[in-house]
């Protein structure tokens, strides 16, 4: 019983030390995330079809920091 | 038993030591080879107001900072101002295509490897520390905003006055 435990422990303990290794990069690291490439909005053309597409279909708007709100009034 | 468990989770939960630059703290050790490999040290200018800038050629507001910078250091350079801008691009070329387009008139050193700004706690990009000449941190600005300019210029007159 105390083995078992004490070893539950020791994984539990080990399998979170692995999240303490992962660190989201640093602020002059993100060179490649800076690129225009790496936008949710790169092409301007297939934003407007995309957001055409919702407000037409689903009647959401906005949401990619666009604008409108969702409000519907747009 | 439950004291072993505590202990074994102790590294952790107990946060690393940090040497941040923060306001009134003493700056932290910057030792960096500038273009032509000479290496440009902190502590030499202890006794010059010096305005550590972290900037990369991928950073937009950082390209702003540069004309900026350069009329800072054209300003108050004869009253004991230097300016250190530390590059981070990992590819050298990405520096020197930028120096190329937007000219340098303080000193530019080289941190490819980016020690430099993990041991100050740079949060963003650009960052900027303002070190007195007794080598302790006055200001600390993150980001490049024309509105501020007016603000931080005001702290390098207050720290180049106060020598």
């Amino acid at each position: 019983m105390r083995r078992t435990r004490l070893a539950a422990v020791l994984a539990i303990t080990a399998l979170l030390s692995g999240c303490a290794s992962f660190a989201p990069p640093q602020a002059w690291e993100k060179q490649y995330l800076a690129k225009p490439a790496m936008q949710f909005d790169a092409d301007k053309l297939d934003v407007r079809n995309t957001q055409h597409i919702y407000f037409s279909r689903e009647g959401a708007a906005g949401g990619y920091g666009l604008g409108g709100g969702g409000c519907g009034c747009n | 038993m439950k004291r072993r468990a505590f202990l074994l989770a102790l590294p952790w939960v107990l946060p690393l030591p940090s040497a941040a630059a923060t306001p009134g703290a003493p700056a932290p050790a910057l030792s960096l080879p500038d273009a032509a490999g000479r290496t440009v040290a902190l502590d030499v200018l202890r006794g010059k107001v010096v305005y550590v800038d972290f900037w990369a050629s991928w950073c937009g507001p950082c390209k702003r900072s540069f004309p900026w910078m350069n009329e800072m250091a054209q300003k108050y350079g004869a009253k004991g101002f230097e300016i250190v801008a530390v590059n981070l691009d990992r590819k050298r070329d990405d520096a020197e295509r930028f120096l190329k387009a937007t000219p340098a008139g303080f000193t530019v050193v080289f941190d490819p490897a980016g020690t430099t700004p993990a041991a100050w706690q740079v949060k963003g990009m650009p960052s900027s520390y303002l070190v007195d000449a007794t080598g302790k941190v006055v200001m600390v600005e993150s980001g490049f905003r024309d509105e501020h300019k007016a603000e931080v210029e005001e702290r390098i007159r207050a720290a180049v006055g106060a020598k």
